[in-house]
C-alpha cells in the first residue's frame, strides 16, 4: 500500500487561533480513513484543508505525491460530501449527480449512462426524474454520495455525512458507506465525533484534540491500547484508577493499585513511551459475581451504588473499598440472570490482562 | 357552524378580511367601473349607456394610440431591464460581500431615496440632466464637451433615466432576498466538483436568484407603464407615455369612456407581454433541457 495523501506538518491559523498545530499523518491508498474528535478539534478544518477549501498557514498537503499548495479545489483529484449534502435545489436527481460531468466532454447519452450507474450503486434505482426537495433525509445523502462518486474522485471526503440522520438510518448507512467503499476501492476520509461510527467503519482511526492527532490507529488498538487518558475517555468507557508501575522481571511490569492491590503486567499492556501514572479497565472487563460464582482470575468487594439500564444490558456504578471514583461495570442483560438492587453487596470479577497503563 | 367559526380556515378568513374588503373596494370596484366605462360613449356632458364597441374600435385604429401604447411597453421594457442589471450587483455585493452585522445597515441606506418624495426627486433629476444643469456645465467645465448635451432631458432617455433610479430599491431588495435564501455550502459543492466561480455563478447563483430577479422585473415592469408624471416632468413630446393620454382623455378632454378603454388596453398589453416572456422562459428551459445542454 502506498499513501495517496501526505500531510506533512500541517498548520492553520484563523487570526489568533491555532485550529490545527503540526498535523502530520499518512493516508494511505483504498483505506477507510477516520478523523475522530470533539467539536472544535480541528477535524473539519484538517478536512478542508485537504479539500483545498481552506489555505494552509503552514506545512505541506500532498495528494498523490504532489503539492496540492495553490492548487484550487476544483482541480483537485478529491471531492466532498458536506454535511448538509448540499443538493442544488434548481435541479432534479438526475442533473444533480450529472453536475460534475460537465467538464468531461461526453455525449448527453453517455452521462445519462454513467447517472444510471451512480445511483444504482447507491441503491436509487430509477430516482433520476425525481426533484431534490421531494427526497428524504437518506435519499439526499445518497444522492450526495453518487454525485461525488460519479467523478471517480482518488479521495472521498465525508464530512459528518450521517449526523444529520435518525440512529436506525445512520445504522444503515455505516454498513453501506463501509461497502460501498469497498466496492469502489476509493480511500474515503470521515469526519465525526461518534466513537462508534469511527470504530465500526474505519481501517484507521486519527483521534484529534485540540488541533493535533493524539492517537492514530486501528479501532482495535484505539480501544484496546489508548495511549492517554483522553483518548481513552472518548473511544468508550474506562475507568481510571491511580497507580504506579515498576520492571518486575523482563517483559513484565507490577502495578501497585490502591484497592485492588499488587497486580504484575506484560509489557505489552503498557503503549509505548507511557509512564505509567494511571491504570485504565474497560466496564465490560469487570464482572459481576452473584452468589457462588466463582472466577479464575481476581475479585473485589463491592457495593451497588447506581443502575442504569440500557435493555440488552446494564451499567452498575460499584463502590470498591479503596478505590475513590465508583467503578462502572457493564453486564449483559442474558437469560436467568439475577436482578441486582441498589445498595446490594456484591463481588467484581476481572483479570490483570484487561489492565492497561495510562498517562 | 361552531365548528366551523372555530376551524383554522375561518380563523384566517377573519384575519385577511379587513385587508380584502379594503382590496375588494378599492381594487375590484374600480376595475369593474373602469371596463364599464370602456363601453359607454361619452355625450358632451352625460353619458351614453348602451353598450358599444366603438371605444375599441377608435383605440385600436387610431395610430397615435398605438404609437404611445408600444411606446410606454418600449419605455418599461427598457427601464425594467436597466433596472434589474444596475440592481444586481448591488444586491449581490450586499448578499455576498457586506459582514453579517453590517448587511442591515447596507438596507437601510437603500431606503435613503424615499426620504424625499418622488416629486422632488424627479425635479431633480431635471436640475441634473438639464440643458444647463449639473451634469451639463459639469463636463463644460471639465473641458469634456463644448456644447450641452440635449439628448438626456425631455425625450425617452430621460424617463428612462428617471425611472430606474426611483425603482432601483424595488429591484435591489427581492434579489436580495434570494440571493440570501442560496445556501452557501452549493457554491462550495460546486467548486468541489470541479466548477469555476463564474459558472458557479452561471450554474447556481443565477439559477437560484431567478425567482428574484422574476419578481425584481414584474414589480418595476407593471407600475411603469402606468406612470404618468415622470414623463410629462422630464419626457418632453417624444417621451410621453400612454397614461399621459389616459389622464388627458379622462381631466382635459373629458371622455372618460375612451379613457377607460385605453387603461383597459394597457393592462391588457403587460398582462400579455408577462405571459408571452414566461411562456419564452419555459420553451428555453425545456429545449435547453432536452436538446442544448448549455451548461449541463
Amino acid at each position: 500500500m502506498k499513501p495517496i495523501i501526505d500531510l506533512i506538518n500541517v498548520d492553520k491559523s484563523f487570526g489568533d487561533v491555532k485550529a490545527l498545530k503540526g498535523v502530520s499523518a499518512q493516508i494511505m491508498e483504498g483505506e477507510f480513513f477516520s478523523l475522530l474528535g470533539p467539536s472544535g478539534c480541528g477535524k473539519t478544518t484538517l478536512l478542508r484543508t485537504i479539500a483545498g477549501f481552506e489555505d494552509l498557514t503552514g506545512g505541506v498537503v500532498l495528494i498523490d505525491g504532489k503539492d496540492m499548495e495553490g492548487v484550487l479545489p476544483n482541480n483537485r483529484p478529491a471531492n466532498m460530501v458536506f454535511q448538509s449534502y448540499a443538493i442544488f435545489p434548481h435541479l432534479n436527481v438526475g442533473e444533480n449527480v450529472a453536475f460534475g460531468l460537465r467538464r468531461k466532454q461526453l455525449s448527453l447519452s453517455e452521462k445519462s449512462e454513467k447517472v444510471k450507474e451512480a445511483l444504482d450503486m447507491v441503491g436509487l434505482e430509477g430516482y433520476e426524474n425525481r426533484a431534490a426537495h421531494t427526497l428524504s433525509g437518506g435519499q439526499r445523502q445518497r444522492v450526495a454520495l453518487a454525485r461525488a462518486l460519479i467523478l471517480r474522485p482518488r479521495v472521498l471526503l465525508l464530512d459528518e455525512p450521517l449526523s444529520a440522520l435518525d440512529k436506525k438510518l445512520r445504522e444503515q448507512m455505516q454498513t453501506e458507506l463501509r461497502r460501498l467503499q469497498r466496492q469502489v476501492g476509493i480511500t474515503f476520509i470521515l469526519v465525526t465525533h461518534d466513537q462508534e461510527e469511527a470504530l465500526i467503519m474505519s481501517d484507521r482511526i486519527a483521534v484529534m484534540f485540540d488541533g493535533q492527532i493524539a492517537q492514530l490507529d486501528s479501532p482495535f488498538d484505539l480501544y484496546t491500547r489508548p495511549k492517554n487518558r483522553e483518548v481513552a475517555n472518548f473511544i468508550g468507557i474506562m475507568n481510571f484508577l491511580p497507580g504506579s508501575a515498576s520492571q518486575a522481571k523482563k517483559g513484565f511490569l507490577d502495578v501497585t493499585v490502591p484497592g485492588l492491590g499488587e497486580i504484575t503486567i506484560s509489557e505489552d499492556q503498557a503503549p509505548a513511551g507511557v509512564n505509567g501514572t494511571q491504570v485504565g479497565i474497560r466496564p465490560e472487563m469487570l464482572t459481576i459475581l452473584l452468589d457462588a460464582e466463582q472466577t479464575s482470575d481476581r475479585e473485589t468487594p463491592g457495593k451497588v451504588l447506581e443502575i442504569d439500564y440500557y435493555g440488552d444490558m446494564s451499567y452498575y456504578s460499584v463502590a470498591v473499598e479503596g478505590v475513590t471514583d465508583p467503578l462502572s461495570v457493564s453486564m449483559r442483560n442474558t437469560a436467568g440472570r439475577k436482578a441486582l438492587n441498589k445498595d446490594d453487596k456484591i463481588r467484581i470479577g476481572w483479570s490483570s490482562e484487561s489492565l492497561i497503563l495510562l498517562d | 357552524m361552531k365548528k366551523i367559526m372555530n376551524s383554522e380556515g375561518a380563523n384566517g378568513l377573519l384575519l385577511v378580511s379587513p385587508t380584502l374588503l379594503y382590496a375588494f373596494l378599492l381594487l375590484a370596484v374600480p376595475i369593474a367601473a373602469v371596463v364599464t366605462f370602456s363601453f359607454w360613449t361619452q355625450n358632451y356632458l352625460d353619458l351614453d349607456t348602451t353598450f358599444t364597441l366603438d371605444n375599441y374600435r377608435a383605440a385600436t385604429e387610431e395610430p397615435i394610440y398605438r404609437i404611445l401604447l408600444f411606446r410606454s411597453l418600449n419605455i418599461s421594457a427598457i427601464v425594467t431591464f436597466v433596472t434589474v442589471i444596475l440592481a444586481f450587483p448591488i444586491a449581490y455585493y450586499i448578499s455576498f460581500f457586506v459582514p453579517q452585522n453590517k448587511k442591515a445597515r447596507w438596507i437601510f441606506l437603500i431606503t435613503v431615496p424615499f426620504w424625499t418624495s418622488y416629486l422632488l426627486r424627479i425635479f431633480l433629476w431635471k436640475v441634473i440632466l438639464g440643458y444647463n444643469g449639473v451634469l451639463n456645465s459639469g463636463l463644460k467645465g471639465l473641458g469634456l464637451i463644448e456644447q450641452p448635451l440635449t439628448f438626456i432631458l425631455y425625450n425617452m432617455n430621460a424617463v428612462v433615466i428617471t425611472l430606474a433610479h426611483a425603482w432601483a430599491p424595488f429591484a435591489i431588495l427581492p434579489i436580495y432576498v434570494v440571493l440570501e435564501k442560496i445556501d452557501r455550502s452549493l457554491l462550495v459543492a460546486s467548486y468541489d466538483l470541479g466548477e469555476s466561480r463564474i459558472i458557479t455563478f452561471l450554474r447556481v447563483t443565477l439559477p437560484l436568484a431567478f425567482p428574484g430577479i422574476v419578481a425584481a422585473a414584474v414589480i418595476v415592469f407593471i407600475p411603469t407603464i402606468g406612470d404618468y408624471v415622470t414623463p410629462k416632468l422630464v419626457g418632453g413630446p417624444s417621451g410621453l407615455m400612454i397614461s399621459n393620454m389616459i389622464q388627458l382623455q379622462f381631466l382635459k378632454a373629458n371622455n372618460a369612456p375612451l379613457g377607460a378603454t385605453l387603461a383597459i388596453l394597457a393592462m391588457i398589453s403587460v398582462v400579455l407581454t408577462l405571459a408571452i416572456l414566461w411562456l419564452f422562459g419555459k420553451f428555453f428551459g425545456w429545449i435547453n433541457r432536452n436538446y442544448l445542454g448549455i451548461l449541463r
